[in-house]
């Protein structure tokens, strides 16, 4: 009762405060529909329709929910260590965090974005930014892994990316920081920015068979900061847009300096001109140096390259391909609406949202109706590319996407809501608060040729008094809406790890099917592999020990190890001989300085050990697997250096041969080695 | 404290007139494969009087063996019980996590293994035989993803285990 109470009161006060900001026509009615609960109910067994891949910010992961009910389906570590399955500290996955500047454990991931084949989902991949040691990521939704990611070379500040071109023949990575590029001398001093500092523009070539990323080319362009992006599509495919701020070109105090301009721009690159450039010669090799890395699920281990060069070409050289649309107020969002026809533009610091027709783009190009250049490119004119602007849509416009039936949803940080608004008349239809202050939102295909119309999700940065208290810090938190009526409703609000800064949503159809449930061990290709609890062995090579161990359901082979010293590196190459669905092996050991393995069906993973004291350490199963998960454990003794205890191995050896007492075993019998099982 | 309830009731009440109206229900929510799925609807094959005890259930209905072995096939059958089998099974008849091989094939009929080995979780779920195994061992046998030619593989394997020649 007391509980009841409590949430009308709180009504009240949402109610109260939607009154005193109505000096807008806020909607505050539909804040929670009286049927929210059913709309966003999934009963317990059925699944979700949707599945919502959501950046982690800076926990570096993307976590993977169910729509419309909320669920967390998974955390997929990409761009930092998690020990949770000891990815980043396995020996096999450590690579994956490799970069020029050598292990760099964390990231912050901030944006998703899905594949497509003819702008529409395909369900084979995400991609995600690394926004700190600039990087991109490949995950793969056929195993919900990390199975790529790529340094990007000359940039700063990996945050106008991951957004892709219709069919994915391109991952963008724009620089969020200007810098001195890699390869001149970096030794300069900050003031002189507009002189030394440069953005790039990367464009990533993505193989339709198996994803493999390649650096294309890199556009180098005056130093401003590059913020959001988005490809053309349909008649607009073989363009590109990006939003940019600080054309100030201020290297101090941005929040002011980058903010004096009435407008800043959205750079439009004819992508298909470039890469004819390109063909002819016109871009330039430079050496610099970055990593790639690849994970393999045959050989289940990463590859990590440190790749050399990379073809960039100036914007200088890119006549008839670079203009600049005038944007006002720093823009954010850099939206194409599903036709390809419209361009959305999102001033952070704007009252309005300027929406631009590529069509008029095009003839404003071909007329010449041209406003000056900045730093050579030329600028088009405001109203020649304008198809019109939405007055008095809501203070700091952020981020638009789509639901197909010719409405945009545009987000709105500073007055807190989402408002909707139909792109041919632009027309504001309907707004709803948020609480509070969003950043990005998504529809289910939203920023594709095909949106799925039916919700839309507004991730917020801030959270307050959405939860219950949890000290200073609250998880963030995401707000689910159903947008298949005329009025946007609030069903559900959830809370999401990290900062969700982008989200893709897909039907769950297209990739459920594809999900793999095991690694067939057949295929297993490890070099580390013990195909059979018959081959499991230890073997020293001077002071490495190589463990190769199996686990099944529910014991570790061998469990029995002697013989280890003290300055030993111990590698334990568990693999898991299950080929069932969901039955993972964990493992551990004593004082191990890293994290657990978690191993999947027909995988092998290896954990390093380096002991540090004399004695016995046990080792075990770390996921519950079955009624004798708790017997699934071992020991390794560790011996003084120097000491002449030999390396042996066992399993079913009980307490030294000739006095075994287990009832109804004399299975033991012969144990000693594993091979001598038979 | 009144005052704010009497409050609370009338913004409530904008809240419904305002939302009223919506009240179609999500029901596209797509359905898990039943987990458990008995063409006679009966969960326990004793209850049902068409189970046959002798063949389990699976895809085996009636199978062909040989009165010879054949011993490549036995071969390829004893690199499957290397990976998939031997962390458990002897070909002894000691029990180790599961029972040993000896003597398997003789006490059921092929049809029975074949199923057992391919389709472990539903013959757990029904099979009185061996549900009255799982009794003894305490541990489900995994399904290890056998394909049909390497369960048929592991049963000559078996055979031969078991002096077929």
């Amino acid at each position: 009762m007391k509980k009841n109470k409590a949430t009308q009161w709180a009504m009240a006060v949402l109610c109260l405060a939607a009154g005193i900001q109505s000096c807008k026509p806020k909607n505050a009615g539909s804040a929670v529909s009286s049927d929210a609960a059913q709309r966003a109910y999934v009963a317990p067994g059925k699944y979700d329709e949707f599945y919502n891949f959501v950046s982690g910010g800076f926990s570096g992961q993307m976590s993977v929910y169910g729509l419309p009910s909320g669920r967390l389906l998974r955390v997929i570590p990409v761009f930092s260590q998690d020990p949770q399955e000891g990815y980043g500290y396995s020996e096999e996955t450590k690579d994956m965090l490799t970069t020029s500047h050598g292990f760099v454990p964390w990231d912050d991931l901030h944006h998703i974005e899905a594949s497509q084949t003819n702008g529409e989902l395909d369900g084979r991949w995400t991609f995600a930014n690394g926004n700190n040691t600039p990087r991109l990521a490949r995950i793969d939704l056929k195993t919900f892994k990390t199975a790529e990611i790529l340094e990007i070379p000359n940039s700063a500040g990996n945050h106008s990316s991951p957004f892709i071109t219709e069919n994915t023949e391109y991952v963008i990575a724009g620089t969020r920081f200007s810098v001195p590029l890699d390869n001149s001398n970096g030794d300069v001093p900050i003031n002189t920015y507009k002189k030394n500092f440069k953005g790039t523009l990367s464009f990533i070539k993505v193989d339709p068979a198996d994803g493999n990323m390649t650096i294309a080319f890199q556009i180098k362009t005056p130093g401003v900061d590059f913020d959001l992006s988005h490809a053309g599509k349909g008649p607009s495919h073989g363009w590109f847009f990006f939003s940019c701020y600080n054309s100030e070109q201020a290297n101090t105090l941005l929040e002011v300096n980058a903010s004096q301009r009435d407008k800043d721009y959205i750079m439009a690159v004819n992508w298909k001109k470039v890469e004819e450039y390109i063909k002819q010669g016109k871009g330039k090799k430079e050496a610099v140096r970055y990593a790639h890395n690849k994970y393999s699920d045959v050989t289940h281990s990463t590859t990590s390259t440190i790749e050399t060069s990379v073809t960039t070409i100036d914007v200088k050289d890119l006549a008839d391909a670079v203009y600049m649309i005038p944007c006002p107020k720093s823009p954010h969002g850099c939206d194409v609406d599903p036709s390809g026809e419209y361009i959305v533009g999102s001033g952070k610091l704007a009252a309005l949202i300027p929406v631009f027709s590529y069509t008029k783009m095009l003839k404003a190009i071909q007329d010449k109706t041209f406003d000056g250049d900045y730093e050579g490119i030329p600028v088009i004119k405001y109203e020649a590319a304008l198809y019109g602007e939405v007055k008095k849509p809501g203070l700091g416009p952020l981020h638009t996407e789509f639901d197909g039936k010719g409405n945009a949803y545009t987000t709105f940080f500073i007055s807190s809501e989402v408002v909707k608004w139909s792109i041919k008349d632009l027309k504001v239809l309907d707004r709803i608060p948020t609480y509070y202050s969003p950043g990005h939102l998504s529809i289910p295909g939203g920023d594709s040729r095909k949106p799925f119309g039916k919700y839309m999700v507004a991730y917020n940065k801030i959270t307050k008094d959405r939860f219950l208290p949890t000290g200073p810090e609250l998880a963030q938190s995401a707000q689910l809406f159903d947008i298949s009526g005329d009025k946007m409703q609030l069903i559900l609000d959830f809370p999401t790890i990290g900062e969700p800064h982008y989200a893709q949503s897909i039907p769950a159809g297209i990739i459920s099917k594809n999900s793999q449930k095991i690694f067939n061990i057949d295929q297993n290709k490890s070099k580390y592999v013990t195909m059979g609890q018959n081959a499991a062995k230890v073997e020293r090579q001077g002071n490495q020990v190589h463990v190769y161990m199996t686990a099944i359901r529910s014991h570790l082979a061998p469990d029995n190890i002697e013989g280890i010293r003290m300055g030993d590196e111990v590698y334990f190459h568990v693999t898991n001989l299950e080929q069932d669905w969901d039955v993972p092996h964990g493992f551990a050991v004593k004082g191990a300085n890293n994290a657990e393995l978690l191993i999947m069906p027909g995988e092998t993973q290896t954990l390093k050990w380096v002991p540090t004291k004399v004695g016995i350490s046990p080792f075990y199963c770390t996921d519950f697997c079955s009624a004798l998960h708790q017997e699934m454990q071992g020991y390794a003794r560790v011996s003084p250096a120097g000491s002449n205890v030999p390396l042996t191995f066992s399993i079913g050896t009980n307490n030294g041969p000739g006095i075994n007492p287990v009832a109804g075993g004399d299975s033991a019998k012969g144990g000693g080695a594993p091979k001598a099982k038979r | 404290m009144k005052k704010s309830i009497v409050f609370a009731a009338i913004a409530y009440s904008f809240f419904l007139y305002a939302c009223g109206g919506a009240a179609d229900k999500t029901s596209a929510n797509e359905s898990p494969k039943e987990e458990t799925s008995s063409s006679s609807g009966s969960a326990n094959a004793t209850d049902n009087p068409s189970y046959d005890p002798e063949r389990g259930t699976g895809k085996f209905t009636t199978v062909d063996i040989p009165v010879k072995l054949d011993a490549a096939m036995a071969a390829n059958g004893e690199k499957v019980f290397d990976v998939k089998c031997s962390s458990c099974h002897k070909i002894t008849d000691e029990k180790l996590v599961g029972p040993g091989w000896k003597g398997v094939t003789k006490r059921h009929k092929p049809e029975w293994i074949l199923n057992f080995i391919t389709n472990p979780d539903e013959m757990i779920d029904k099979d009185p035989k061996a549900q009255a195994m799982l009794e003894i061992c305490m541990v489900r046998m995994p399904n290890q993803n056998l394909t049909d030619v390497d369960a048929r593989a592991l049963y000559e394997f078996m055979r031969k285990n078991d002096d077929v020649k």
